[in-house]
């Protein structure tokens, strides 16, 4: 293990990483920080960039810009009140009234220090459960596997799609769909190819990624005539007040900061939870733990209520990486963009990538460390610049996005076919969005697809046809277990207890 | 009756899901695969059913949690251009080039969004792209191609 993190640090401190580490806190930053771009978006419009790239390059400058945006997002929900993501609403609870309190500068203090406070604990936990966990799956067969796709793909769509269950499952039958266009990989048979060339290779997962993200938040903002920028005229973002934390404050979060973290990691490795539900289990917890003064002052600018959120957000980021690295499967949309990415680069994550790649393994652990000092060091002090990112006009903002996107998929393809089933597949995600079916579980299942056909086949044609290798292994039988569990509860949440109220009325 | 238009999208998905199983019981596999326990379109097979069943469940069961959107202030305007915008790109990215077509397309889509400042228009457009393509030429080595560039002379 000390050979790999010393491998680590000589491959994340070589110049050109740290660079890109700086360059993907800033630009996920900027990118995080206007409203409804997320960091999914922020990867998205990267993964063009990275495949000029090594692998390990590529990956570091995804991480960095990972944890950029959810910074980005934390400062757009403290500022103004409009979170990028859902993982920092919790944060604008007691943020959004700090800086209203003229507390600005305070309020993005101590989400930049439990930011780094919680990604580093968390780091520390990958660092040391990340090979453990490798060793663990390699025990793990196709039947197991398939099983885990299954889980991760319900999981998103039921802790996710908040209460549009039904629907998320839907965007994951199509995810799944679209990933099968193209030649079989086994037989090389065409697929819903329609005699069409350009679809024999499939579809290319930037160009879903770009579609579903980059480009349908962009035209959704226009066509919901949304200005994500309008709050951020009406306020001065140049005086955001001092950033310095009294003594109290500090004491407050030296209490809060190793238990968010801890309850952020655990739900963060769970597939499907991330960090909305780190976040507001958090702040839920810390409301509990905290005495009855303390407890009044949540929701009016508490700083437990501020640290809480923040810690247990990134420290889930970190322990998103955990499924993905050591088992090759996403918990989260994305974990999946960046999956799509080491795909593309050639790399296939899972238990073996530790032993195969230890470069890059390592290196993406130590980079979330560069990353955590990068934004505490550099994004704080340069925080009342880079907020004025907020005030850029729509105007100018949405034409970039689209050129990016385009942009983007010509790099990868040089014909204009895939910009127009792009600018097909961006139309049909915006009205989908429109009625709340949620996008993160068809980029998820999108990318699984693949995988999932290829460990379907192989338990299929080890127990010659039968099904029972669903339940033939006790692992795949917790596996089930746990799906129909899921499945059943969100039935039960969604239809008896309604039902029932119905009946009570 | 009425009927939301969630429930007339899954309806929407479960034709599409039906079209779907249909191509796919089309896919030839070779003779030897046809009886095997897994062929190429097995898979597929399996998507298309359960493609149907969730759909169906969605347009059979009442709505928990429906979606209100308010269709009247939307802005169908200024979206439709700016798709018809992209599609033009599109069209002509290859024809005459990456950076005349993507300036274009920029200088226009500020100016449908309502964008009246020309200084920051033609910054944002003709210098921006022109620096934009150095980036990727010099540093990543991404070769564009571009018919108007070379046709000027400043493309080889």
């Amino acid at each position: 293990m000390i050979e790999g993190i010393l491998i680590g640090l000589e491959t994340a401190f070589s110049l050109k990483n740290l660079m890109m580490v700086m360059i993907g806190c800033f630009a996920g930053t900027i990118i995080g920080m206007l409203p409804g771009l997320g960091p999914m978006t922020a990867i998205a419009l990267m993964i063009p960039i990275t495949y000029g790239f090594e692998p390990s390059t590529g990956l570091i400058l995804m991480a960095g810009v990972y944890y950029g945006a959810v910074f980005g997002g934390s400062t757009s929900s403290i500022l103004i009140n409009a979170p990028g993501i859902p993982g920092t609403v919790a944060t604008s609870f007691d943020g959004y009234p700090m800086a209203q309190q003229g507390k600005a500068g305070k309020a993005l203090a101590i989400a930049a220090y439990s930011s780094f406070a919680g990604g580093t604990i968390a780091a520390i936990f990958l660092l040391i459960a990340a090979p453990s966990l490798s060793k663990v799956s390699l025990a793990f067969r196709s039947p197991d596997y398939f099983g885990l796709m299954i889980l991760g793909l319900t999981a998103v769509s039921a802790f996710s799609a908040k209460g549009h269950f039904l629907k998320a499952m839907m965007m994951v039958v199509l995810g799944l769909m679209l990933a099968s266009v193209g030649q079989d990989t086994l037989s090389d048979i065409p697929r819903f190819t329609f005699n069409n060339m350009n679809l024999s290779d499939g579809i290319s997962f930037v160009l879903v990624v770009m579609a579903t993200f980059a480009m349908s938040e962009a035209l959704t903002i226009i066509f919901k005539a949304n200005d994500p920028t309008r709050v951020a005229k009406q306020i001065s973002l140049s005086q955001l007040g001092s950033i310095k934390l009294d003594k109290e404050e500090t004491k407050k979060m030296v209490t809060t900061i190793p238990r968010s973290s801890v309850l952020g990691f655990i739900i963060g490795v769970l597939p499907g939870a991330g960090s909305t539900i780190a976040s507001f289990l958090a702040y839920g917890m810390e409301r509990n733990f905290v005495n009855d003064d303390e407890k009044q002052k949540f929701g009016k600018g508490s700083v437990n209520g501020l640290a809480a959120p923040e810690t247990a957000n990134n420290a889930a980021c970190s322990g998103s990486f955990v499924p993905l690295l050591t088992l090759g499967i996403p918990g989260s949309g994305t974990t999946a963009v960046m999956l799509g990415a080491l795909l593309g680069f050639g790399i296939q994550p899972g238990p073996r990538l530790y032993q195969t790649n230890p470069e890059i393994f390592w290196s993406v652990i130590m980079s979330m460390y560069i990353g955590m000092v990068i934004l505490l060091i550099l994004n704080l002090p340069l925080i009342p610049y880079i907020a004025r990112v907020l005030a850029t006009p729509r105007t100018f903002l949405i034409p970039l996005i689209l050129f990016f996107s385009v942009t983007g998929i010509y790099l990868m393809s040089f014909n204009n076919f895939d910009i127009y089933m792009m600018i097909g597949i961006a139309l049909v995600a915006t009205i989908l969005r429109l009625y709340d079916f949620p996008m993160p579980p068809l980029i998820l299942a999108f990318v699984l697809g693949g995988l999932m056909e290829e460990n379907l086949r192989r338990s299929l044609l080890i127990s010659d046809g039968s099904w029972s290798f669903l339940w033939d292994r006790p692992l795949t039988l917790i596996i089930m277990i746990t799906i129909f569990f899921i499945v059943g509860w969100q039935v039960y949440k969604s239809f008896l207890k309604k039902s029932s109220k119905l009946l009570q009325k | 009756m009425k009927i939301s238009p969630s429930k007339i999208i899954s309806l929407l998905f479960f034709t599409f899901s039906g079209f779907y199983l249909y191509t796919a019981h089309q896919i030839q596999v070779f003779t030897f695969d046809e009886n095997a326990a897994f062929n190429a379109k097995t898979f597929p097979i399996y998507l298309g059913y359960a493609g149907l069943i969730f759909s169906a469940l969605y347009v059979i069961l009442p709505e928990t949690k429906p979606s209100n959107v308010d269709l009247t202030v939307l802005d169908y305007k200024k979206t439709i251009t700016l798709v018809i915008l992209m599609v033009l790109y599109g069209l002509t990215i290859l024809r005459v080039g990456y950076f005349l077509s993507t300036s274009i397309f920029l200088v226009l889509s500020y100016i449908v969004l309502g964008e009246r400042k020309w200084i920051w228009i033609f910054l944002l457009s003709f210098p921006f792209v022109a620096i934009f393509m150095y980036l990727l030429h010099g540093l990543l080595n991404i070769y564009l191609r571009d018919p108007f560039l070379q046709f000027i002379g400043v493309m080889g």
